[in-house]
């Protein structure tokens, strides 16, 4: 059903290595960088791609991801540009995974039937909603799920054995673990404790379990690669480019080489971890 | 949509899941949501257990200052019906205050942040976290943990800080940090997001009190019961005054945990108009306003769904009001609930009118209103009268507007 999101884990699998998962925020800071900056991700090493959709509110993300999603809404983006990003990065990559994550109410305004038939066209693969939790599955995920979209549900250190399996009934593609609590781009998670929880949700599932928030270079990567199923970087990739913007906050030359030199090093993370397991 | 169904009572919402209707629920990010469980379990627990209640009872008497006057605003009303009568109508209502501007702290705010206190008490935290727009639930919220020995951070728009200087000052008096929120608009529904995002970072030690009838369930009922003791209070005393139910309930709404607070022991009795006031600003045609029901559309926003004002992406625009009390995009869901199904009726009141009625009520009855319940003032004046002499009306004077000296004075010209 998710056949790119399984491909791809079983590729990652058979390279005996985690997968690394990049997020960046569609339309930052203009429609043409963003996608340059999209097709850029997996020649640089990244397996699977997430796209932010800007929202005005974005109240479990940190300052680096809230400032990208402002600056995108100012260059005029919105949920019909984002699509039309995916329609064009799948034009050139028909492999990747893409998956959108955002927040429920654009998809909403947008129309919910609408938006899985136009994101499913576009080659979207899979969606994370991060303020659809289980309780409102019959919002958004149910009928995601039936459209044969993935609907990737966050677990959290707060999210207890009592609860996991009520997260994970309707969880498909991966599961995402955030190895904080906090919002995005905050504190370095405490990698011993990672592997130990990935251990834990993998009791309950069978699906891969990647591993997100506060992971920042290829040596985090690493860390975080030798106990979890994938390594899934956003704010730092944020950061990168943001550094690179001129006093108006528009791309210079500089922007697409800084975020292919994280990338790279974030690969070579993933790569490091599966040499020293082996 | 379908059309709502009149219910058998107005009172029973919300459901288990928390919605009114098809409002409310609980749109949180997973970290929050073991937290959200938590609070619904020990906020059921305290509403069954009678020590509760009594301890809620003890301090709404002794540090409140509860139950508030139900005041006959003589002038008030005899303003109105010589108004009446230069236009040629034979009306005029008589017109009560509901005087929750005389609580501890000066605004009808201290009653939900004294039970949200209580009830943090007895989870065993020991930190809260509150968000404020005009700074009386900051205040109040100072107020009770530095009462009960807690810290106490506020989140405050940045805009807010500059235009509420003086309640600023109150909470750091209080030893509350009060933090600046430079994100997006700089006011009330950042200094919210500011507020979650503090709650998703520090889940296991903080209480997060928010101050109206707004977030995921269990807030907005939670708040709603909290406040509800102004109408409770109210009814008995009307009964009291008059020997019968009043005929109208005015209110002004931001979030509307005041008004609420005022109708929600009213809404199964039939004959009792109700009217909830929203904040026009400079019209609702203008753009410019922070009238979420008369010029928004239903969307998902700070964990519940209700009336937003937003554009067609579902990017959340800025409100405005003259009043920071007021100036936030949504509206509580049960408010949307109540507007749906006609039970209640949502008008709205443009700054100047609102600026209006604060200077009346001050000259005429020696009460210097909030900016927030001037709103509800402006209209109040308007309805009354349309109304008989003997149609007795309540208006909710749900805090005091010694806060909004500064803002009044600037628009007044001159400034202090």
């Amino acid at each position: 059903m998710n056949s790119r999101i399984e491909n791809r884990f079983a590729q990652c699998r058979a390279e005996g290595r985690a997968a690394l998962v990049t997020y960046v925020m569609a339309g930052d800071p203009d429609p043409e960088t963003s996608l340059a900056v999209m097709r850029a991700l997996p020649k640089a090493g990244a397996d699977i791609v997430e796209f932010g959709m800007p929202f005005t509110d974005p109240m479990a993300d940190g300052p680096a991801i809230q400032a990208a999603g402002l600056r995108a809404l100012r260059a005029g983006q919105d949920t019909v540009k984002t699509l039309e990003l995916v329609r064009r990065f799948r034009e050139e990559d028909a492999e990747t995974p893409v998956i959108l994550m955002g927040y429920f109410n654009p998809v909403e305004q947008y129309g919910v039937t609408r938006f899985i038939h136009d994101a499913k066209t576009a080659g979207v693969d899979g969606l994370i909603i991060v303020d659809l939790p289980p309780e409102e599955d019959d919002q958004l995920c149910i009928p995601a799920l039936e459209a044969g979209l993935a609907f990737i549900r966050l677990a959290t250190p707060t999210t207890d054995d009592k609860r996991l399996p009520a997260v994970l009934k309707h969880t498909g593609g991966f599961v995402y673990y955030v190895s904080i609590t906090g919002i995005t781009g905050a504190a370095t998670p405490d990698f011993d404790k990672v592997s130990g929880a990935v251990g834990r949700i993998k009791r309950h599932t069978d699906l891969p379990v990647v591993v997100g928030f506060g992971v920042k270079n290829g040596e985090h990567a690493e860390a975080i690669a030798r106990g979890a199923d994938g390594v899934v970087v956003g704010s730092a990739l944020i950061a990168a480019l943001e550094a690179t913007y001129d006093d108006q906050g528009q791309a210079t030359a500089q922007s697409i080489p800084a975020v292919e030199a994280l990338v790279r090093d974030l690969a070579a993370g993933v790569r490091r971890a599966a040499k020293a397991d082996a | 949509m379908n059309a709502p169904q009149t219910p058998n009572s107005f009172r029973n919402g919300p459901d288990e899941t928390g919605h009114f209707g098809r409002f409310g629920g609980r749109f949180v990010a997973e970290t929050l949501m073991p937290n959200i469980l938590e609070l619904q379990e020990a906020y059921e627990a305290a509403k069954v257990d009678p020590a509760f209640a009594q301890e809620m009872e003890s301090y709404l008497k002794h540090y409140v200052g509860r139950p508030s006057p139900l005041y006959y605003a003589e002038r008030f009303t005899e303003h109105l019906r010589e108004k009446a009568k230069a236009a040629g109508k034979s009306g005029g209502a008589k017109v009560y205050l509901k005087r929750d501007e005389l609580n501890h702290t000066g605004a009808h705010k201290v009653n939900n942040v004294l039970g949200q206190i209580l009830l943090a008490r007895r989870m065993g935290k020991k930190r809260i976290i509150a968000e404020t727009g005009a700074g009386q639930h900051g205040v109040a919220t100072a107020t009770l943990c530095a009462r009960f020995g807690l810290d106490c951070v506020v989140y405050m728009g940045a805009v807010d800080v500059e235009r509420q200087r003086p309640n600023v000052f109150r909470m750091n008096m209080l030893g509350a940090e009060v933090i600046p929120v430079q994100s997006g608009s700089k006011t009330l529904k950042d200094a919210m997001n500011e507020a979650l995002r503090d709650w998703v970072t520090n889940v296991d030690t903080t209480f997060y009190c928010i101050g109206t009838v707004a977030g995921p369930h269990p807030y907005p009922a939670m708040v709603r019961d909290f406040q509800a003791v102004i109408g409770t209070e109210a009814k008995a005393q009307m009964l009291e005054a008059e020997g019968r139910l009043p005929d109208s309930l005015i209110a002004a709404i931001g979030g509307g945990s005041n008004a609420i607070g005022l109708f929600h022991p009213f809404l199964d009795d039939a004959s009792v108009e109700i009217y909830g006031v929203e904040a026009a600003g400079h019209g609702v045609d203008s753009g410019e306003h922070a009238a979420s029901l008369s010029g928004g559309k239903p969307g998902v926003l700070h964990g519940n769904r209700t009336y937003l004002l937003m554009n067609g992406d579902g990017q959340i625009t800025d409100a405005h009001s003259i009043s920071a009390g007021l100036d936030y995009p949504g509206i509580g869901p049960e408010h949307a609930w109540l507007h749906e199904s006609g039970r209640v009726k949502y008008i709205h009141a443009t700054d100047k009118e609102a600026l209006d009625a604060f200077q009346l009520m001050s000259k005429l009855e020696g009460i210097i209103p909030a900016l927030e319940p001037s709103h509800a003032i402006a209209k109040a004046g308007e309805i009354a009268m349309d109304k008989p002499q003997d149609h007795l009306m309540i208006i909710n004077l749900c805090g005091r507007g010694d806060k909004d000296i500064f803002t009044v004075a600037e628009h007044l010209g001159g400034g202090l």
